[in-house]
Formats: structure tokens, sequence, C-alpha cells
């Protein structure tokens, strides 16, 4: 898969060879999808992302966690391309795209335009659009106005308008985070059934460890602006949180996020 | 009267809590509105008679206090009379002649008015050289009270058509302008940013985006600009008119007209009516994504 260059500095040379630890696990997933080397961003003076590696390829699943301020949501962003790394290598499949912490739909756009907002306007347009409603269950409401919906069915409507890119690489910016409880568990859910269909290789930040640990096939810590643990969850599902090698892994993490472990499981 | 229910719930309530062992909190009455639906439904019909009697009752009294003669008829004639020269203006087909004559003024400045605040407000909004070159200016001529530059215009267009347009055409770019500009920056840049994402180019992302979004905003600036023509209209018609309702207003002033002159007066007022009404409606066909809020 050929990857788009969005790096502040241009690679010197070849690219490197794989360097990626889970080089087992890179057989079973699909091809890189992004690739972070050295990356570096600076705001202020300050190192928000101070030489992150980090490697995603299609199939996979990979949460980012971290403590607030730890420059996931920056690296979520440079892997969009709405912001820059000042120093590293950068490079992303060119089919992309986001999910944001709010539905972001455009208020004077039907729903089923909305979700073909990127999609040169043709007579299969509204196909397209209807298809992945579908998918998301609201196609009753292609012809309603975002502001008329629930914020659970306004977020769905943008997982729609994501899917229907055939994105080779997936990013949620905390997309549940908004979301009731209720809803959040019906969307991991949803999700997780999308993702088996389109598979793309997906980067999920997130605050909730459970959420992490539920979805993802690989949890990374940032911390100080560096990746401090880059872990396989490898689980089988569905998950309980019951486990005992979610609830180690839940420790380990808790403890990377200098959180004080929680009393011991019994 | 609803004062008086919610006391009385209160009290009940208070009453309740002596047989407890433990005194409750004092509860305030959110509840139901106290009174039957009988009652309430003759309320609010009073309340409605009541604003329509309130004018009603202005305008006998007016009638009262002219008819008798306390007031100087030439100061003010009584609404009657006011009724009658309406009559007289339809019979001799003034009125059906100045109405077309004034609209057109007033729509000619405004279309054009509105245009070029439109195109401005946009280049501005969407460009920062449009911002740097047109917004300076346009926000230091917006201080300007129009009227003031009535004399200007006398001299720069003469006391015919041109003048008139002139000055309505100048008065109507402002909030246009001022509306279409801040709608288009008011747009939330995370849809922005969102339509970016998925590779939409600054072209559609200004159409498909900025535009839809920003049109409530622009469409009361050009609902402002249509009081402002109508202001600008009986403005400009003071100059000479030789039609229109100014026209009417000027022979009637110099003949002592003054049931004339008041009749005019309600024909610009009707005007401003009119053209509210039909901005509301061009609104509401522009704008169903809205409706669909309000009328839910």
């Amino acid at each position: 898969m050929s990857l788009h260059d969005l790096s502040g500095v241009r690679a010197a040379g070849a690219a490197p060879a794989d360097l990626s630890p889970w080089s087992e696990e890179g057989r079973r997933f699909g091809p890189v999808t992004a690739r972070l080397r050295g990356v570096r961003r600076i705001f202020a003076g300050r190192a928000v992302l101070d030489g992150v590696d980090l490697e995603v390829r299609k199939g996979e699943f990979v949460a980012l966690l971290g403590p607030t301020g730890t420059g996931k949501t920056t690296l979520l962003r440079i892997l969009a391309g709405l912001d820059r790394a000042d120093e590293g290598d950068v490079g992303v499949a060119a089919a992309r795209s986001v999910v944001f912490q709010e539905p972001r739909l455009v208020p004077a756009l039907r729903v089923w335009r909305n979700v073909v907002i990127g999609h040169r306007r043709s007579a299969a347009s509204r196909k397209l659009a209807a298809a992945a409603l579908d998918e998301v269950g609201l196609v009753r409401h292609a012809d309603a106005w975002p502001r008329t919906l629930s914020g659970g069915e306004a977020q769905r409507v943008a997982l729609a308008r994501a899917l229907v890119q055939e994105p080779a690489l997936l990013l949620l910016d905390e997309p549940f985070a908004a979301l009731d409880a209720l809803t959040r568990i019906r969307m991991h859910g949803l999700v997780q059934q999308l993702l088996r269909r389109h598979s793309p290789g997906v980067v999920l930040v997130t605050h909730d460890i459970d959420e992490a640990l539920s979805l993802s096939n690989r949890v990374v810590v940032l911390n100080g602006g560096r990746v401090r643990l880059n872990a396989p969850v490898d689980m089988p599902r569905p998950r309980a949180r019951t486990d005992r090698a979610f609830e180690n892994l839940r420790q380990r993490l808790l403890a990377k996020l200098d959180v004080a472990a929680d009393e011991p499981p019994i | 009267m609803s004062f008086a229910g919610s006391a009385a719930v209160e009290a009940a309530a208070l009453g309740g809590d002596q047989h407890d062992a433990e005194p409750g909190l004092h509860l305030v009455d959110l509840g139901a509105k106290a009174g039957p639906a009988s009652e309430r439904s003759f309320l609010s019909a009073a309340r409605g008679a009541l604003r329509v009697l309130v004018p009603v009752g202005l305008l006998a009294a007016w009638q009262t206090v002219s008819g008798l003669g306390r007031v100087e008829p030439a100061a003010l004639p009584t609404p009657l009379t006011v009724a009658e020269a309406f009559g007289e203006l339809i019979g001799t087909g003034e009125l059906q002649a100045a109405i077309p004559a004034s609209l057109h003024r007033a729509l000619t400045g405004l279309v054009l008015g509105a245009s070029t605040g439109l195109v401005l407000g946009l280049f501005a909004g969407l460009w920062r050289i449009g911002e740097q070159l047109f917004d300076a200016p346009l926000q230091m001529l917006r201080t300007i009270p129009f009227i003031a530059t009535i004399p200007l215009f006398i001299i720069w267009f003469g006391i015919g058509e041109a003048a008139k347009v002139a000055l309505i055409y100048a008065a109507t770019i402002f909030p246009v302008y001022l509306n279409t500009y801040a709608g288009v920056r008011g747009v939330d840049p995370k849809l922005i940013e969102a339509a970016k994402v998925f590779g939409l180019k600054p072209r559609q992302i200004s159409l498909r985006v900025i535009l839809p979004t920003a049109l409530p905003s622009i469409l009361v600036g050009i609902r402002f600009s249509a009081g402002i023509a109508l202001l600008a209209l009986v403005a400009a018609e003071q100059i000479n008119a030789r039609s229109g309702i100014g026209y009417i207003l000027n022979n009637a002033n110099q003949n002592q007209r003054t049931d004339v002159i008041i009749a005019g007066i309600i024909v610009y007022a009707l005007l401003g009516i009119v053209i509210d009404l039909v901005m509301r409606w061009v609104e509401r066909l522009a704008l169903p994504w809205r409706a669909s809020l309000v009328f839910a």
C-alpha cells in the first residue's frame, strides 16, 4: 500500500525496514496503513509529542490511551492530516476518514447528503448513502435534518459518513465519549460489527480503559509525549471484564497512566 | 390567579407535614397550572380580546376627540376622514399608480444594494485579502447615518430617479454585508475541518458547508436591508418626487390635506408589514432545516 508522506521533515533515504514489534501479528493483519517514526510536535516550547513511533496495519484496531494533554488528539490530527509534525516521518494511507467526538454534521444538509459529502454528486450518491445508513440502522432517517437526530443517531450518521469513504485507515477521536452509557454500549457493538465487514486499520483515542480493552487488538499508552506501552490485546471475544487477562492488562495500563492500582481482583 | 392556586397547594402540603413525624422540605409548586381548563381558555380568550380592544378603543377615542371639534381638523382629521381620503386616492387611481412606482424604486435599490453587500460579505468572509480590502472602509462608512448624505446625493445625482435609487442602494449594502460576513465567519471551524478530512476542496467547502450554514444570517441581513430600503424610500421620496407615495404626500402637504398625509403614512406602514411578511416566508422556504427545529 502506498502511503502519503505527511512528514514535517523529508525522510532521508529509503523507508526503514519494518521494525514493528508485532510482525507475527503483521502477517495476520493487512498492509501498513499508518507509520510514524520519531514524530515530534512542539507547542509553545513544549514537546507534546516527543519522538513517537507507531505502526498500524489494515484490520488492526489500536486504542490510544493517555492522560489528558499527552498529545493523543494531536497524534490523531497528524494522522488525519489536520496537523503537521515538527520532526519525524509520517506516512498514512490516502483513503482515511475520521469520526470526531462531535458528529460535525452540516445542519443545512439532509442526513444522506451529509453521509456522501465527500463524494462527487451523482445519481448514485443517494443509493450509496442509503446503503451506508442501512449499515448503521438509520436508513429511515435519510431525509431528516441533522438537528432532529439524537446524539447517538447523529454519531451513527458520522460513522456512516466515515465508512462510506471505504477508508484503509479509520481514525476515531473519542467518538463515544459524549454518549450516554447505554448508547455507548450499543455503539461498541455496532462498531465491532461494521469493522468485521470493512476491516480498516483503526486508531481509537479514548480515556476509557474498558472501552479500549474490549474493542482493540492493541493498546498504546502515550504519556509525557512518548509511547510508554505498546501491548497486544489478544483475549478472545466477547471479552468479559471479569476475565483474568483483562484485569491484568487493565492494571498494567493503570500503572502506565499514573493511576494508583485498584484493589487486586479476587 | 395561579399564585392563589399554588399558595393553596403549598398550604395543603404543609398541613400534611404536620401529621408526619419528621418535618419535610418546603416544596415549591411547579405542577400543572391551577384552575380548570375552561377557566384558562376563557382567560386566553379575554387576553386576545384585550389585544383587539385596545387599538379599537384608541381609534374610537381619536374619532370622538377629533369629531367633537376639540382638535383642529387640519391638524388631526378623524379616522373616518382618513378612510375617505383612502377612498379618494383609490377612486382617482393615484394610489394604484403610486404603489408600483414606490415599490419599483425600493426594490431596485434593495436588489442592487443587497447583492453588493452579499458579494462583499462573502469576499471578506471567505478570503483574508477580501477582509483586508473591504472590512475597514465598510465599517467606517457604516457609521454614517445615510439620511445625512442626502444633500451629497442630490449634488451627485440630481433630483431625479437616480438620486433616489442611489440613496436606497447605499443604505441597503451594510446590513447584508455585516450579516453575511458574520455568518460566514461564524460557521463552526470544526465543520470546516471535518469537510477537509473528507476531501472537500475549498470551493466545495464554501458551497456545501459554509454558504448553507451561513444562510440564516444572510437572510437576516436581507430582512434588515428590506426595512432600511423602506426607510430610505421615505427619505428619498422627500426629494421632489414626481411619482409614488412621496408624490402624493408632497401634493397633500402643499394642499394642506392632513387626511391624505396620514393615509400616505399608513400606506408606508402597510408596505413595511408586507415586506416583513414576504421575508419571513422566504426564510421559511429557504431554511427548512431550521423550521423543523421550531415546529417539531
